[in-house]
């Protein structure tokens, strides 16, 4: 079994996985930034950056991952990794939703560009809600 | 070097840049809380590629720390945005 846990990849195999893969993280990270730069208002903004910059946390968590070469390293880098792969989950949605809500009740966001507005029909915001 | 380690700390760069344009140029203040999130994230890519490419897991703990509080930033700046949408209650 440890025998099992001791196979490796050869280093430059290992090396060139990894590399691809933050290769294409970075990508990510520089599609979500022309994004910000391009679109016009801030909900389409947030489109753009939330999406492809958590695809890019993952994609170098595994290669985190798949840089410590034996199995078993590997299964322990994912171990390590999972947690911050699922707080990224957990959290980016939520200030997404919070920052979104915010511009569509500051006006900061364009009207025509709405298909449907179920928004509207409550005019009051509650006392308590963001 | 590798060609590759160069292009990735490149585009990293180029990623960075655009993200304090953002900052600096954004009309509103949601425009720039949404573009430092996004350099906050890049930061955490940064240092996940660093503990990649030299083969050690130092950066674990500051990558969780920034994943789990980075959204506290984010929802204080929306809650406390000045609120122009209801000017006749």
């Amino acid at each position: 079994m440890t025998a099992f846990f001791d196979l490796a990849l050869p280093a430059p195999v290992a090396e060139t996985i990894a590399l691809v893969l933050i290769l294409l993280g970075a990508i990510l990270c520089l599609s979500a930034a022309v994004g910000l730069l391009h679109f016009r208002d801030v909900p389409s903004r947030l489109h753009a950056a939330t999406k492809p910059q958590v695809l890019g946390v993952v994609l170098i968590c595994l290669a985190i991952a798949v840089s410590q070469r034996t199995i078993g390293g590997m299964l322990m880098g994912l171990l390590i990794v999972v947690p911050v792969i699922l707080l990224q989950f957990a959290t980016a949605p939520l200030s997404a939703h919070m920052v979104g809500r915010q511009a569509y009740r500051n006006g900061t966001i364009n009207q025509r560009s709405l298909v449907v507005d179920e928004y509207a029909e409550s005019k009051r915001t509650p006392p308590a809600a963001g | 070097m590798n060609v590759l380690v160069i292009a990735i700390m490149v585009i990293f760069g180029i990623a960075a840049l655009l993200c304090v344009v953002r900052i600096i140029r954004g009309p509103s203040i949601l425009d720039r809380t949404v573009a430092s999130d996004v350099l906050l994230t890049e930061v955490m890519c940064v240092l996940g590629a660093d503990m990649a490419l030299n083969g050690h897991t130092r950066n674990i703990p500051v990558m969780l720390i920034i994943a789990a509080v980075s959204v506290f930033g984010s929802i204080a700046v929306a809650r406390y945005v000045a609120r122009r949408d209801n000017p006749t209650p």
